[in-house]
C-alpha cells in the first residue's frame, strides 16, 4: 500500500481540533513585556517631532524607542537590474524623518500588559509636516506628482519590458480581429485569519535571540534580523509555532518583528507583539492593486495572432522583502500568455509607488489578474467573431508537451484541453444551460482555463533577477534507535498539512508506518537554510528534498542490513520496517539502528556510525505547471444587484495528488479568495490617503454563507521531475475563481451590451448595468 | 484594540441603576449585551470611565409576555435570540422572524431588545419594528417610570429623546400585526442593513430603516397601500416610497441606489406579509 495518493487523517488534526495547538499568541514568558506601535496618521509628510515623554508616564509602560534609539539597519529589497528598470527603497525598520503611508510605524511601546501599551500609544504625540499624498497609479504616473521617494523618478519603482515580438505592429494593424480589455483590480488583503505576531528574547547561554513568530519564511526572517541588528546570523534562531494561515502576506519580512527583536535585545526582557485586527487591515501588507491594458489580435477563424499589454501595479510605499516590488509586474509580463499558443507578445510591466500601505505577495500573485484579462480576451474575440466561448479557448489551448512559449517559458505536460471539456460536460450534464436561457431569470455561465506554474527553482527566480534567489531547499533526517524518523524541511506549513503530506513521501519511501514519522519544520537551528512555504513550492521542491533525503536514508539501511545479513546490496529490500533477502532472512531497523549507534565496531568498514541523511532539492528549468478549468453558473437579481453563486465546478489537475482531501480542501480555500476579490473585498483610501477598512464592517471579506459548495473533479497528468510526481496546489483556486465569475456575471449581462472588467462586482453596479438596459431583459 | 480603562458596576436593581447613573453623570454608560458598545470601546472610540453592568437584572427584565389585552410585552434585557426562538403566536410573527437579520448567532445570543432600541442605529431592526407597530417604550428614570411612544424615541443618528439618566425596561406591542414582515439588503449575510423596509399591512403602515438618519414612516407609502392588497398596489407603494424619500450616498450605495433597493424590499415585504 502506498501512503501517496491516500487521505489519511492529519497528523495536525488531533492538537489542531482539540485546542492543543501552540500559536504566537499562546506563548507567554516569564517578565514578559507586550509591544505596540505608534503609526503614522498622515500618508505623506516629513516628521518634525516625536515626543514620547508622556508615554513614558503611563502607569505600566515600561519603554518607548523611536528609529533613533535603536539605530538599525533598513530593509532593503533587491533586483539585479539596471537603474532604467529598477530603484530599491530602503525600508526603514521605524520611520525616521519621513513617513509614506497611514499606519507606519515610527516608535515601539512596551508596556507590562496590552491595555498599557494602548495608553502609552495615545500619549505619544507626534508632528508632522503634511506633504500631498499620492493616492492612486495614475496619480503617481501624473506629470509634476508628488514623490514618494525622491530617487523614483515618475514614482516608479519597476519598467521593464520584458517581451517584444519583432513585426508586432504588423500583426495587429493587419488582423481581422483585434480586441481589448481595460481592467482595474481592487486592493485587498491577504487576511490570515491569525495576524502577524512575534514573541522575542535574548537567550543569554545560547547567545541567541530567540524569535517565535508566525511566517512563512523563518530563514529570510533570520537573516534581515541578523542584518538589521548586526548580528551574526548563528545569534538569532527563529522558531515557528502553528499558523493560522498567511497566503503570501506571512513570506516577507516585516518591520515590526525586527522592532520586536531589537527592543527584547534591549532590554533583554521577552517582548511579544500582536498585530491586532485594524493593524492587519490598514497598516499590514495589501495585495493585488493592478491596472491592465491589453489588447489581442485574432485571425477570422478565432485562432489568437498577438497580445499587447501594458501592466500598471500599484505596490504603495515599499518594496517587500526579499522579492521587491518587482514581483507583481514581472509575474505578469513572464506568465500573461498562460495556457494558449500566442505566437507574438509584446508587454510593459511596470510597479509604481504610492503613499499606501505597501504589498505583498498574496495567492496567486498576478495570475488571478492575467488570468482573468487573457480569458475576457477570449470572450470578447468569440462574441465578435461569433464564436462559441469554449470553441474559441479549444482552437488556441495548448495540446502538444512540452510545449516552449512567445514568453520563453516551457510548459510541462498537463491537461488544458481535458480540463475545459470535462468542465463544460458537468454543466452541460446537469442542464444548467436551459436554467440560462430561461426568459425570467437572469443567469449567465462562465469558464476559466488556466495553469500555474508551481516549483520556481533557483534558474526561474534568476531569470526574474532577484538578488535573493530563493529556489533550492533543504531536507534533513535521522532514524532513532528505536525505527521512528525525524525529517526536517526548510519549507513551513502555514495550514497546508505539511505534517502529514511530507510524511507520506518519507513513509513511502522507508516502507514504514506514517506514525513512524515526524516533520519537524520552522526552526532555523534544525535546518542550515531554507525558504520556507509560498509559490506552491512545498510538495514540488520541500516534497522531493524530503524524498531524496529518506532514499537516502533507506540506501544506508539496506547498506547496512545487508552487511549485518551477510549478503550484497542488491541481494536485499526493505520489507514493514526491516530488511530482508530474497530467502526471508530479515534485520528490523531497530536492530540496524542498535549497530549503528551502540555497536559501531560492528559496521562495514569505513561506514559512519548513525542513521541520518541530508538531501536538497532545486528545479532545473521552468518549473512545472499545474492547470485547472472553472466553470460557474451566476443569478443576477435585477431588484437589487445581488450576484448569486448557483453552481461553482472545479476540474484540476496538480499532478500526483499526494493527500487528495488536501488538494481539495486548497482548492476550496482558493475559489473562495477568489470570489472574494471578484465580488467582495476592497481597501479603498480617500485624497488623504486614508484607509476605509479598519474592521471587517468596512472591509467584506465574505463569510461562509457567501461562498458557494464547490464540486471537484481530478485529473491527473504526473510530473516528471519532481520526486513524487506532484506539482504544486497551492494557489490555482484563486488564479481561476475571478476570471470566472466575471466571465459568468458578463454572459448574464449578455443582452445588456454593457460589460464589467473592474473587480470587485459590487451589487451597485450589477444592478445599475441592468436598469439602464431594464427594457431589454 | 484594547478599551482604555473604567470602573465596572454591577447593579442590582434597575432603582439602583438609575440612581448611579444620575450620580456618575455623562462618563458613565450602561452595558447589556455589549455586542455594539464593546466593539466602539476596543476602538477607543467610545470612553466611558464607568461601566454599570445590567447583567444580573436579567432576572426582572428578561422576559416575553403575550397580555391578554393583546398587547406583547418584552423585557429590555431579553435577547434577540430569546424572541426568536420564543411562541409568540401568529399576531407577532413578524417580529420572531425579523430576528434572522439581526447580526450572527453569536451576536443575537448576547445582544438585547434593549440596548439595541437604546443604541438607535438607523438600520436595526428593532428600531424599525418599534417605528412600524408603534411600540411603546417604557423607561425607568430617576422619576419613576414613563412612556415613549417609538415615534418619539428616536432623533437621529445614534440619538434618541431619553435623558441620561435613563434606562429602557421594556417595550410593548400594542397590538398584533399579523400581515406584517421585515425584509433587508445587505452585501453579506449579517451585515448592518443599506436598506431596510417594514410593511404592516393590517394597519398600513410602511416603514424604513438605512435611508434617513433613523427609522422612519413613509405616509406617501402608507396612503397607497390603503388602497388594497394586490401587486399593482404593493408595486405602486414601493415606488411612492422610494419616491417620498432622501436617502444618504456612501460606500455601501448611493442614494439612487438606495431608491431602487427601497422599492424591491418593499415590494418584497409586501408580498411576505400578504402570505402570512
Amino acid at each position: 500500500m502506498s501512503w501517496v495518493g491516500t487521505s489519511v487523517a492529519r497528523r495536525e488534526d488531533p492538537r489542531l481540533l482539540t485546542g492543543r495547538g501552540r500559536f504566537v499568541d499562546d506563548i507567554h514568558l516569564p517578565r514578559m513585556l507586550h509591544a505596540q506601535f505608534v503609526r503614522s496618521t498622515v500618508a505623506h509628510g516629513t516628521v518634525t517631532g516625536v515626543d514620547l515623554s508622556q508615554t513614558l508616564t503611563v502607569p505600566g509602560v515600561v519603554a518607548a524607542f523611536t528609529a533613533s534609539d535603536l539605530e538599525l539597519g533598513d530593509i532593503t529589497a533587491m533586483l539585479d537590474r539596471p537603474p532604467s528598470e529598477f530603484v530599491p527603497t530602503a525600508m526603514p525598520v521605524l520611520a525616521r524623518d519621513r513617513v509614506r503611508y497611514v499606519g507606519e510605524p515610527i516608535a515601539i511601546v512596551l508596556a507590562e500588559d496590552p491595555y498599557a501599551v494602548e495608553d502609552g500609544l495615545d500619549a505619544a504625540k507626534v508632528t508632522y509636516e503634511v506633504l500631498p499624498p499620492v493616492v492612486s497609479d495614475e496619480q503617481a504616473l501624473a506629470p509634476g506628482a508628488p514623490l514618494v521617494h525622491a530617487a523614483a523618478a515618475a514614482n516608479t519603482l519597476v519598467d521593464v519590458s520584458m517581451f517584444a515580438t519583432e513585426g508586432i505592429d504588423e500583426v495587429f494593424a493587419s488582423a481581422p480581429c483585434v480586441v481589448n480589455v481595460r481592467t482595474k483590480t481592487g486592493r485587498q488583503n491577504a487576511l490570515p485569519l491569525e495576524t502577524r505576531g512575534a514573541v522575542a528574547n535574548w537567550d543569554a547561554r545560547d547567545e541567541q535571540l530567540l524569535v517565535q513568530t508566525c511566517t512563512q519564511v523563518p530563514h529570510l526572517v533570520r537573516t534581515v534580523m541578523a542584518e538589521c541588528l548586526g548580528l551574526a546570523e548563528r545569534n538569532v534562531r527563529v522558531l515557528v509555532p502553528d499558523m493560522g494561515g498567511g497566503f503570501g502576506l506571512k513570506c516577507v519580512v516585516g518591520r515590526e518583528e525586527i522592532a520586536v527583536g531589537a527592543a527584547a535585545l534591549r532590554l533583554r526582557r521577552p517582548v511579544k507583539w500582536i498585530e491586532d485586527r485594524k493593524d492587519a487591515l490598514t497598516a499590514s501588507f495589501l495585495a493585488r492593486e493592478q491596472r491592465y491594458d491589453v489588447r489581442a489580435a485574432f485571425d477570422a477563424d478565432g485562432r489568437i495572432l498577438g497580445i499587447d499589454a501594458d501592466v500598471v501595479c500599484d505596490m504603495g510605499a515599499y518594496s517587500c522583502y526579499p522579492f521587491t516590488a518587482g514581483i507583481e509586474p514581472l509575474m505578469a509580463s513572464a506568465e500573461l500568455p498562460g495556457v494558449y499558443r500566442v505566437p507574438a507578445y509584446r508587454v510593459r510591466g511596470r510597479a509604481v509607488t504610492t503613499n499606501k500601505a505597501p504589498t505583498a505577495p498574496y495567492r496567486g500573485v498576478s495570475r488571478p489578474q492575467i488570468v482573468m484579462v487573457v480569458e475576457r480576451l477570449f470572450e470578447r474575440a468569440a462574441r465578435e467573431l461569433g464564436l462559441d466561448p469554449i470553441e474559441i479557448r479549444r482552437r488556441n489551448l495548448i495540446t502538444e508537451f512540452p510545449y516552449t512559449g512567445v514568453n520563453g517559458v516551457t510548459y510541462d505536460p498537463g491537461s488544458y484541453l481535458e480540463s475545459l471539456d470535462l468542465c463544460e460536460r458537468v454543466l452541460r450534464d446537469e442542464d444548467w444551460y436551459s436554467v440560462r436561457d430561461s426568459a425570467d431569470r437572469v443567469v449567465g455561465i462562465g469558464y476559466s482555463c488556466f495553469s500555474e506554474r508551481t516549483g520556481y527553482g533557483s534558474a526561474a527566480f534568476a531569470k526574474r533577477k532577484m538578488a535573493v534567489v530563493p529556489g533550492f531547499d533543504l531536507a534533513e533526517i535521522r532514524m532513532d534507535l528505536s525505527a521512528a524518523v525525524t525529517v526536517t524541511t526548510g519549507t513551513m506549513s502555514h495550514g497546508q498539512s505539511h505534517e502529514t503530506t511530507l510524511a507520506q513521501i518519507v513513509a513511502d519511501r522507508l516502507g514504514i508506518d506514517l506514525a513512524q514519522v515526524k516533520i519537524h519544520q520552522g526552526d532555523t537551528d534544525r535546518v542550515t537554510y531554507g525558504f520556507g512555504s509560498f509559490a506552491s513550492r512545498s510538495a514540488t521542491i520541500g516534497g522531493s528534498a524530503v524524498a531524496r533525503a529518506a532514499t537516502a536514508l533507506a540506501d544506508r539501511l539496506l547498506h547496512l542490513g545487508a552487511h549485518l545479513l551477510e549478503t550484497t546490496h542488491d541481494q536485499v529490500e526493505l520489507h514493514r520496517g526491516s530488511v530482508r533477502t530474497n530467502d526471508g532472512r530479515s534485520v528490523s531497523f531497530e536492530e540496524i539502528a542498535d549497530v549503528a549507534y551502540l555497536k559501531a565496531h560492528l559496521l562495514p568498514a569505513g561506514a559512519e556510525p548513525g542513521l541520518t541523511a541530508r538531501a536538497s532539492f532545486d528545479v532545473q528549468g521552468d518549473g512545472t505547471f499545474s492547470n485547472a478549468a472553472h466553470g460557474v453558473v451566476v443569478e443576477l437579481d435585477p431588484g437589487t444587484g445581488r450576484v448569486r453563486i448557483l453552481r461553482y465546478v472545479c476540474v484540476e489537475d496538480c499532478g500526483v495528488a499526494i493527500h487528495p482531501q488536501v488538494v481539495e480542501g486548497q482548492c476550496r480555500g482558493g475559489i473562495a479568495q477568489g470570489i472574494a476579490g471578484a465580488l467582495f473585498e476592497q481597501v479603498t483610501y480617500d485624497a488623504q490617503g486614508e484607509p476605509s477598512c479598519a474592521s471587517f464592517i468596512d472591509y467584506k471579506v465574505p463569510t461562509a454563507l457567501e461562498i458557494p459548495e464547490v464540486a471537484i473533479h481530478h485529473l491527473e497528468t504526473p510530473c516528471a521531475f519532481t520526486e513524487s510526481g506532484a506539482k504544486g496546489a497551492g494557489e490555482g483556486g484563486t488564479i481561476g475563481a475571478p476570471a470566472t465569475v466575471l466571465n459568468a456575471v458578463n454572459d448574464a449581462l449578455r443582452r445588456t451590451g454593457v460589460e464589467l472588467d473592474d473587480t470587485p462586482i459590487r451589487p451597485e453596479t450589477v444592478q445599475r448595468a441592468l436598469q439602464r438596459h431594464g427594457a431589454t431583459i | 484594540m484594547k478599551p482604555a480603562s473604567f470602573t465596572y458596576h454591577r447593579a442590582r436593581d434597575i432603582a439602583g441603576a438609575v440612581r448611579l447613573l444620575a450620580e456618575l453623570g455623562e462618563d458613565a454608560k450602561v452595558i447589556a449585551g455589549g455586542q455594539s458598545l464593546v466593539a466602539m470601546m476596543n476602538f477607543r472610540l467610545a470612553r466611558p470611565t464607568h461601566l454599570i453592568d445590567l447583567g444580573r437584572l436579567r432576572r426582572d427584565l428578561a422576559y416575553i409576555r403575550l397580555d391578554a389585552d393583546g398587547s406583547l410585552r418584552i423585557g429590555s434585557l431579553t435577547t434577540h435570540h430569546e424572541v426568536e426562538t420564543a411562541e409568540l403566536g401568529p399576531g407577532f410573527q413578524a417580529i420572531r422572524e425579523a430576528m434572522r437579520w439581526i447580526g450572527h448567532l453569536p451576536i443575537r445570543t448576547r445582544g438585547t431588545v434593549g440596548g439595541s432600541l437604546a443604541h438607535a442605529d438607523a438600520t436595526a431592526e428593532w428600531c424599525l419594528l418599534a417605528v412600524l407597530l408603534d411600540a411603546e417604550i417604557v423607561v425607568h428614570g430617576p422619576g419613576g417610570r414613563r412612556v415613549v411612544p417609538a415615534g418619539d424615541l428616536f432623533l437621529g443618528f445614534y440619538t434618541t429623546t431619553l435623558e441620561p439618566a435613563e434606562i429602557i425596561v421594556e417595550v410593548v406591542f400594542p397590538r398584533a400585526a399579523r400581515r406584517a414582515a421585515l425584509t433587508e439588503f445587505a452585501e453579506r449575510h449579517g451585515d448592518f442593513a443599506v436598506v431596510a423596509a417594514a410593511v404592516d399591512l393590517d394597519h398600513g403602515r410602511v416603514a424604513l430603516g438605512g435611508v434617513a438618519p433613523a427609522p422612519v414612516r413613509v405616509p406617501e407609502a402608507e396612503a397607497v397601500l390603503a388602497g388594497g392588497r394586490n401587486p399593482e398596489v404593493f408595486a405602486e407603494c414601493a415606488e411612492a416610497a422610494a419616491a417620498a424619500i432622501d436617502p444618504p450616498s456612501d460606500g455601501n450605495g448611493d442614494a439612487d441606489y438606495r431608491r431602487v433597493l427601497t422599492r424591491t424590499l418593499v415590494t418584497q415585504a409586501c408580498e411576505e406579509a400578504m402570505w402570512r
